[in-house]
């Protein structure tokens, strides 16, 4: 391995976020895909662009396309219309078995008549490889995955995370320019997940193959990827790092799906420099934002603040007309780590606040508790105001 | 005042009546579920076939039953038992019979190849249609045993014969000048077999088929093989069950099969089916005949328990 180059004097270093340079040459290009079954259009007009060694998400709810646009990755399924590049190439209509492309299967796809060796080593018998690089080759993919002394199993006698980490290794073992991951953490439970989903980025790091994954647990794509599309019914909503999709989703539709979200439809009542300020409905008070959003005095928008966000206390505020609301505890779960309350306003309106448990409490020592009369506040900066 | 100083690890209470009835009907329920088909097993099958080897052990007579009792009581009241092997010894010395176990077992192994061959892409082609087409094809398969067997038999006599549809339609085309001799051949036997049989191998096929996961064709795809080479790689180890299955359930009846022979085969050249039912009921030799088919029984377990073991395999392999 050489050492990156040392960034030039002057020049932005774009090594770790190469969509950001205008220079750079996307390593996978979707253009404009298209893909109709029948009448149901299951991805439309799909364009992304994808950098040499990204761990790309693509992020929606059961049938938003994500797995249809995976499949036409891989050559399972051919677009009905535009032109998928990888490393410059046009991929569009060349099948599966000629793609520099591996995948790695929801189900894993084993081949339950084969060895776990044998299973690694399939890819292999097609590549010109003496026997010998061959055995090598299955032995460093075991090494990498941590499963050298089971080799000689078959599948059906490993435990769930032992079969998906076979999966990976056979699909990395061919060297592919591009792994597809069809929810690669799907089949697993919830602590073998976070333990998996830290291996595979480490794994990822070592063998430098730009990775797609497709998933639809938000908290999966925000931990794993560099950038995440977030896709709904074909379509692409938002393209960005998992900071910019949660903390600045361009959408109702991102805002909701990423995570939760306090959603306060309104008209823009005045516009002050980067401030705009908005009439909601529901809402006593106005509402600010601090964010430079492209819109007009009275347009319909969406003030979105998510629940970490605001501060929920029994004192009056000292500005109790901005950005401000008065209600009743409704609801209160506690999590160890952070309480969810659920606060109804004079307006019947339900908020979302989530409260991090940052000391120790005892349960008669809560602040806020049940029908408790509190003040909701956040500052204009935490708010986003959401046009589409 | 002893019950009351109970410890803990008393037995619990019983627990009431209702229970404990409903408990003993449902397993005697089960109990007498199995013995109903087993009892049938014993009557009309095991029974029968200890009949047909005491009656393999006697000698012919011309008598009424045709063959010799196997005990006497002598004058002093002692029991003398005769068994007779000569007729065992006897399908050995003759060549007929050899020749006529060795033909069935031929033309039964050459059959079920034939039907796997041809049953494999329909199978296939049923695992793979839509799951709407799939009832109606499944349906396609079984529709013929909606006829009488021997009908159908008798309907393909008259499309192999001379003056039949097919040596009709190919003079009148002029493809032939003379009629082909296709009935009494081995290959109108091998057809109608195959005709006869062919669901019994395409149903398991399919079963095993259609369950097989679609994903590890990609997988295998997508690490570079092509079609064909998914089929030899992936489709066809993992449709060994049904193609075993499938084997044995066409094997089995087509060893001892007398119907097809006998209408459409070649007299010169019997399976065993047709030996066995000359030796009864033109020969009347009945001990020969029961040694026949005692043998030829034995000659079928084999494959069976084969299978059987074959099955228990598969069975803690898939666990």
């Amino acid at each position: 391995m050489t050492a990156a180059p040392a960034p030039q004097p002057g020049f932005p270093d774009y090594a770790d976020k190469p969509w950001l340079d205008p220079k750079a040459r996307p390593f996978v290009e979707v253009e404009r895909v298209v893909k109709k079954f029948g009448d149901f259009i299951a991805v439309n007009e799909v364009s992304l662009k994808i950098y040499r060694q990204e761990l790309f998400c693509l992020l929606g709810g059961s049938g938003c396309g994500k797995t249809t646009l995976l499949r036409m990755l891989a050559g399972f399924e051919n677009p009905t219309s535009g032109r998928i590049l990888i490393d410059g190439q046009d991929m569009t209509a060349t099948p599966p078995y000629e793609r520099p492309v591996n995948m790695m299967f929801q189900s894993y796809a084993l081949f339950p008549h084969m060895s776990v060796a044998q299973n690694v080593g399939y890819g292999l018998k097609h590549e010109k490889m003496s026997k010998g690089e061959r055995t090598d080759r299955v032995h460093e993919m075991l090494a990498l995955v941590k499963l050298e002394s089971f080799a000689r199993r078959k599948p059906h006698q490993l435990s769930g995370g032992q079969r998906q980490r076979v999966a990976l290794a056979r699909s990395l073992a061919k060297n592919p320019k591009l792994l597809l991951l069809d929810e690669p953490l799907g089949a697993l439970d919830k602590k073998l997940r976070e333990q998996t989903q830290f291996e595979l980025m480490n794994i990822q790091a070592k063998v430098g193959v730009t990775f797609v994954v497709v998933t639809h647990d938000q908290e999966e794509a925000m931990a794993l990827s560099t950038r995440i599309a977030v896709m709904d019914r074909g379509s692409v909503m938002q393209v960005g790092t998992p900071t910019d999709v949660y903390e600045f989703p361009n959408c109702r539709f991102t805002a909701d799906f990423v995570g939760s979200i306090n959603l306060f439809e309104g008209i823009v009542t005045t516009i002050a420099g980067s401030v705009v300020t908005v009439k909601a409905d529901g809402v006593e008070g106005e509402l600010e934002v601090d964010h430079p959003t492209p819109v007009t005095v009275g347009t319909p928008v969406a003030v979105a603040v998510r629940p970490e966000k605001i501060t929920i206390s029994r004192e009056t505020p000292t500005d109790p007309d901005h950005n401000c609301a008065e209600g009743q505890v409704l609801d209160l779960g506690y999590f160890g780590d952070r309480s969810l309350f659920r606060v109804r306003l004079a307006s019947g309106r339900i908020v979302l606040v989530s409260h991090q448990n940052v000391r120790r409490a005892r349960d008669e020592e809560r602040k806020v508790d049940w029908d408790d009369k509190v003040w909701l506040s956040w500052s204009p900066r935490a708010a986003l105001v959401l046009t589409e | 005042m002893s019950a009351a100083a109970e410890p803990s690890h008393a037995l619990p209470p019983p627990r009431p009546l209702g229970y404990r009835l409903a408990d003993f009907a449902s397993r005697s329920w089960q109990a007498i579920l199995l013995a109903v088909p087993y009892l049938w097993l014993l009557v009309f099958f095991l029974a029968p076939f200890l009949i047909v080897v005491k009656i393999s052990l006697a000698l012919s007579e011309i008598a009424l039953p045709p063959y010799t009792s196997l005990w006497q009581w002598t004058e002093d009241g002692a029991l003398s038992i005769q068994l007779y092997f000569q007729n065992y010894a006897y399908l050995i010395d003759d060549t007929l019979y050899l020749s006529g176990y060795l033909n069935a077992l031929k033309i039964a192994a050459i059959s079920t190849a034939l039907c796997l061959i041809v049953g494999y892409p329909i199978a296939y082609g049923i695992a793979r249609s839509a799951p709407t087409t799939r009832n109606i094809l499944l349906l396609l398969v079984i529709l013929p045993f909606w006829t009488s067997f021997l009908l159908r038999i008798y309907a393909w006599m008259g499309i192999l014969n001379k003056q039949g549809l097919i040596n009709n339609v190919l003079v009148f085309f002029g493809v032939i000048d003379q009629p082909i001799e296709m009935m009494n051949t081995d290959f109108a036997v091998y057809l109608g077999i195959v005709y006869s049989y062919l669901p019994f191998m395409v149903l398991p096929l399919y079963v095993t088929l259609e369950k097989m996961d679609p994903s590890l064709w990609e997988a295998a795809m997508d690490l570079g093989s092509r079609r064909w080479q998914v089929f030899v790689d992936v489709t066809l180890p993992l449709s060994v069950p049904g193609i075993v299955a499938g084997g044995l359930l066409v094997f089995i009846p087509a060893t001892g099969e007398y119907v097809i022979p006998a209408l459409l085969g070649n007299p010169s050249s019997p399976m065993i089916g047709r030996v066995l039912f000359d030796e009864f009921y033109s020969n009347r030799d009945w001990p020969v005949a029961s040694a026949v088919a005692v043998v030829l029984l034995i000659l079928l377990v084999v494959p069976i328990l084969m299978f059987q073991h074959y099955q228990m395999r598969q069975a803690e392999e898939g666990k």
